[in-house]
């Protein structure tokens, strides 16, 4: 499946964009992003605060508790600041 | 109607088309937002605005059915441009038309409000060579939060 980074957790992943494989048991977006900080270095700087990721799937934001089925859209980011 | 956009715009214009033939409209309230200068006296400083092509439109969409829904409007007008830009360089563009003004008003705060946090965009600030990325401040979320508290239309 697919995963999108934007702002600062692009930069500290490293990528735009990945191709994810995650285990059967991770089924809501925290739990995904819990798996994600563990692939590299980058990673976990940038799922490191929580409370600091937002997170949409399908476009639409979504809470920590949220499933996401492998066909998803999913991508995190930064609080935003456009305006 | 919802822009998403690199190029500048010209909001005379832009305000013009709007209420243009529309004979209801007795009132057009509009924001119009500049790039701030970040960088003290004879640093430069510029800003590049990213954003999530697909889910702005969307977030953008969304925020304009509310609005229409929520007071009496004829028109909404959201224009937000993404890329670099320079201090004093048009960022933002939301405009409101309604038979009365003050619909029109508080349609207007209400988009900026709501855009502030829920349309998906991120500015990063260059200053003196260096770029960091701005950071979301707590009295946008509660800019946006006084807008469930009355919702008295």
């Amino acid at each position: 499946m697919k995963v999108l980074y934007f702002a600062w957790l692009r930069d500290r992943v490293g990528v735009a964009e990945e191709v994810v494989d995650p285990p059967g048991d991770i089924k809501t977006v925290g739990q995904l992003a819990a798996w994600l900080a563990q692939r590299s270095p980058g990673h976990a700087e940038a799922f490191a605060d929580p409370a600091a990721v937002r997170c949409a799937v399908n476009q639409d934001f979504a809470r920590a508790e949220e499933p996401f089925s492998t066909d998803d859209e999913i991508a995190f980011f930064p609080p935003m600041t456009g305006g | 109607m919802i822009k998403v956009q690199a190029e500048d715009f010209d909001m005379g214009a832009e305000l013009e088309a709007l209420s243009q033939g529309r004979q209801n409209v007795g009132a057009v309230a509009s924001f119009l937002g500049l790039v701030r200068d970040v960088a003290g006296p004879g640093e430069l400083s510029a800003m590049t605005l990213e954003h999530y092509p697909g889910m702005t439109e969307k977030q953008l969409e969304r925020l304009e059915a509310e609005a229409l829904e929520r007071w009496p409007l004829d028109r909404v007008l959201i224009i937000h441009r993404h890329g670099r830009l320079e201090p004093g360089d048009r960022i933002v563009l939301c405009a409101a038309t309604s038979a009365h003004r003050q619909a029109a008003f508080e349609a207007c705060a209400f988009l900026m409000d709501w855009l502030k946090t829920k349309a998906p965009f991120w500015k990063l600030e260059e200053v003196g060579g260096q770029a960091n990325w701005v950071e979301a401040k707590e009295t946008d979320d509660e800019a946006a939060a006084r807008w469930n508290e009355n919702k008295q239309h």
